[in-house]
């Protein structure tokens, strides 16, 4: 086990590479001129020589080549450089926003299994029956429905239902946990539903199947209580595919939120990628590029050690 | 030197202006009789909650045109001169008390307030105006100044004593006053420019009415009264939180549920409408025309749009008059209009235009001809570049695309994001393409500057070149005779017009909507002017 997460946690070094290689050229291929579209963008008549002098103070007047060794150099220090944007080191643009982003893909994460595990569960046991009819309606629903049309649906609700709509502004949950959890749960649920959705069906399935395997039969002619069969049996393996879903979903919530953050104003890593796309700001695009690579690798990581963990059939390493 | 009064100058530069007078007026009556009915008592207190609809790329303004950064900025800085938006476009003093211009129009002479403070209680004197403006007019490396071409007319900084400031231009420039007055302007520290040029980058540091208390990026601004500010009395409020709302539903949404008070870029006609139902007698509209415009271009070095009669043919196609009739209900473009802004001083009249390309009331025969031109020059079909903005790039591209469609033209029409899209106006990868204007006043010599031979212009995306417009432009920006202006300017829009390298598809119509809480706060033609809230208070 120690040597396969030994072996993984190198593979991610290689991973990380690539990802930086492509990310950089692939940007370079683009049109698109970030002092182009700070200095004329919003209908500013600059000099020739004023955008020249800019992108020379950019770096952006360096050869490729040079460029890339600046990007790859930083990369291995950890210094991911300046938003060419805002001037700001990357790492802080990144960092405010991270906490935000990380507290409701955990948010959301808690909701999904949450509600879809039982009903996943029950659809599975009562399966054809009209109680699984009824969650079935309701996960297709939720797999039908964008997260950021539920949302609006939800903003709308709570502003005419309510006369209240939540906090425009991020507060960090230590500083005031009821206007943190205020602003954050409602778009948690608003993605937590699609995302319950998505795990109850992988959960329904994943359990269909295993009940109908020779260890639940043999299970339940040794006596085994119908709960214990399927608490102690059939969910644990069943589980497996389910968590497979619940980390690339939560590794996709870290910067794939970009409508839902926006009709919440949520100052979010999705929010930001976009910017920075619109922008071509090149260093802040790379540096998001890095961290959601970084993120799925990690999420990939914990996922097949859970795996582990969870299936004793599965020996990782050899002996 | 003799001297006048500030009045009595604008008046000499601008002759006294009839149509400027009927410009003011037109806007001023455009606007909604609310002020009366709303005149009160200015209550002192409260923090002003507002959205707006962008984020400031930096904190230096003389490296910016955004109003990003204007109405993120404007707050904490003052500037030498400010628009009286009461008079718009008259101006009036800010950090000067009052000023004369010399009769050959070449110096400028500003007294400066007396006491004025920097936030960090440093005393602002007539070297931190040199300072200011000599920044902008030659930055020193590692600045970046968008204002180096505005101010390339000043000659020589003069300061003969700590409140008097002497501007020598080489040669008269009557747009220099408004220049003065510009948002984007603002007056730095010359002791912190000294230590570090790249200062104003890096921290806030203005005289203005409120203090700088934080900025979270992508969240919101906040800033505080300002307890020395130089005018007495000011601001009324305590402080004020900017919030940074990119999505247009979500800022209504804000408006209506009192998170915030109001946005002050503009909302689109169905954003009012929605406001209006929901909120009734709690919103206040405020409507007028716009100094912002989408331009149709034509790329002149690809045949057969190097040929006049096509491009003309193409612009006789669009008919204008219909168009806004229509896009108006949905969208912010409006009115009909040449060069300047419909209702600004010298701007075109409705017979103007009429008599010019593209404008005609006739849009049966305008269409009739056009075919004809278009069926003899071979043109069946061409690329639309435009940009991928919801509010109003798409329905004008859409409306271009029906208008050639009824001349026989087929469109292929392209959305880019703002970095590809002005990477193709640049590489010139287009046929036709949607271009806009923005400006933060009403004056020829920013207005015109597009249609300048790409040798001049860098934004001339048709990348025409025509000394023919050239000239007309040199004569009319030294002059400062009204008459003379006007003249020139229907000789410039004659020409352009005919010539159809571009040529305004529809200006823009601003509406402001906000809580009828809000007071103080005054409606211009431009949603960079009126900024730093000096005098805006909450009812409540």
């Amino acid at each position: 086990m120690l040597r396969y997460a030994t072996k993984r946690v190198l593979l991610m070094i290689p991973t990380l590479l690539g990802v930086a290689v492509l990310i950089f050229f692939m940007l370079r291929v683009v049109p698109g001129d970030i002092v182009e579209v700070k200095l004329r963008g919003d209908g500013g008549n600059p000099t020739q020589e004023t955008i020249e002098a800019e992108r020379k103070r950019l770096g952006l007047d360096k050869p490729i080549v040079v460029q890339f060794a600046d990007w790859m150099v930083g990369l291995v220090t950890l210094d991911l450089g300046k938003s060419m944007w805002t001037e700001q080191p990357v790492v802080e643009e990144i960092g405010g926003r991270l906490g935000l982003s990380f507290q409701v893909a955990i948010m959301a994460t808690l909701i999904a299994v949450l509600i879809a595990i039982p009903l996943g569960t029950a659809s599975a046991l009562f399966k054809d029956t009209l109680v699984d009819y009824f969650i079935r309606i309701v996960t297709i629903g939720g797999m039908a429905v964008p997260s950021f049309w539920f949302g609006m649906l939800i903003i709308i609700a709570l502003l005419y239902l309510f006369n209240w709509l939540p906090p425009i502004t991020y507060t960090p949950i230590w500083v005031d946990p009821i206007a943190n959890l205020s602003q954050l749960i409602w778009p948690a649920l608003a993605v937590g539903y699609r995302y319950a959705a998505v795990v109850a069906r992988m959960v329904r399935s994943s359990i269909i199947e295993v009940m109908k395997e020779d260890y639940i039969r043999t299970a339940r002619a040794k006596g085994v209580y119908e709960k214990l069969v399927v608490a102690r049996h059939a969910m644990r393996n069943a589980m497996l595919p389910a968590i497979t879903v619940i980390g690339l979903e939560f590794a996709f919530l870290i910067g794939g939120l970009v409508v839902t953050e926006q009709v919440f104003n949520l100052n979010g890593i999705g929010r930001l990628f976009v910017q920075a796309v619109g922008k071509s700001d090149f260093t802040l695009i790379q540096g998001l590029v890095m961290l959601i690579a970084t993120v799925f690798v990690v999420t990939n990581l914990v996922v097949d050690l859970l795996y582990a963990a969870l299936d004793p059939r599965i020996r990782y390493g050899g002996r | 030197m003799p001297h006048t009064t500030p009045k009595h100058t604008r008046r000499t530069l601008f002759g006294r202006s009839i149509i400027a007078a009927a410009g003011v007026a037109a806007f001023i009556a455009a606007l909604p009789l609310a002020g009366a009915a709303e005149a009160q008592t200015p209550r002192r207190g409260g923090t002003l909650s507002f959205a707006i609809s962008g984020e400031t790329p930096g904190y230096d303004c003389h490296a910016y045109d955004t109003f990003a950064a204007t109405h993120f900025l404007a707050p904490f800085y003052s500037t030498l001169l400010k628009f009286d938006l009461a008079k718009y476009p008259e101006v009036a003093g800010d950090l000067a008390e009052r000023w004369t211009v010399s009769p050959d129009g070449l110096a400028y002479t500003f007294t400066l307030r007396e006491g004025v403070r920097f936030h960090d209680g440093s005393p602002l004197t007539s070297a931190d105006i040199k300072a200011t403006y000599d920044r902008m007019r030659n930055p020193p490396q590692g600045v970046v100044s968008l204002r180096r071409a505005t101010f390339a007319d000043i000659d020589t900084i003069e300061t003969p004593d700590a409140r008097t400031v002497v501007f020598r231009l080489k040669a008269a420039n009557p747009a220099m006053i408004m220049h003065f007055a510009s948002p984007l302007n603002c007056v730095y520290s010359a002791a912190k420019l000294a230590q570090d040029p790249t200062f104003p980058a890096k921290t806030i540091l203005g005289t203005g009415p409120f203090r700088f208390v934080e900025h979270v990026r992508g969240s919101h601004v906040q800033g505080a009264r300002n307890e020395n500010y130089f005018r007495q009395g000011l601001p009324y409020l305590d402080g004020f939180r900017g919030v940074f709302m990119l999505q247009p539903a979500t800022m209504v949404n804000a408006l209506q549920g009192g998170q915030v008070m109001g946005e002050f870029r503009s909302v689109s006609p169905a954003e009012r409408d929605r406001l209006r139902q929901a909120m009734g007698d709690r919103i206040r509209i405020e409507e007028g025309s716009w100094t912002l415009n989408l331009t149709v271009v034509f790329n002149t070095t690809k045949p057969p749009f190097d040929r006049a009669e096509v491009r003309r043919a193409l612009n006789m196609a669009i008919d204008r008059w219909g168009g806004s009739r229509g896009l108006q209900r949905t969208t912010p473009l409006r009115h009909v209009g040449g060069v300047l802004r419909p209702g600004a001083p010298g701007a075109a009249s409705d017979n103007d235009l009429a008599a010019l390309p593209g404008f005609a009331r006739d849009i049966n025969a305008a269409r009739a001809q056009a075919r004809e031109i278009l069926r003899a020059a071979g043109v069946t079909n061409l690329l639309l570049v435009n940009r991928t903005i919801a509010q109003p790039y798409t329905p004008a591209g859409i409306f271009l695309v029906d208008q050639w469609r009824q001349v026989g033209v087929t469109v292929d029409h392209r959305q880019f994001e703002t970095s590809a899209y002005l990477a193709a106006l640049r590489e010139g990868n287009f046929d036709a393409a949607i271009d806009f204007t923005n400006l933060f006043m009403d004056e020829p010599s920013l207005a015109l500057a597009k249609y300048l031979s790409r040798d001049r212009s860098p934004v001339n995306y048709s990348r025409s070149t025509d000394r023919e417009l050239d000239g007309i432009y040199d004569r009319l920006i030294r002059t400062a005779d009204a008459g003379e202006r006007t003249r020139l300017l229907r000789a410039f829009e004659k020409r352009a017009f005919e010539q159809s390298y571009q040529a305004p598809l529809l200006w823009w119509h601003r509406i402001i909507a906000t809580n009828t809480s809000l007071r103080g706060w005054q409606m211009s033609p431009s949603h960079l002017l009126g900024q730093d809230l000096a005098e805006v208070w909450l009812a409540q």
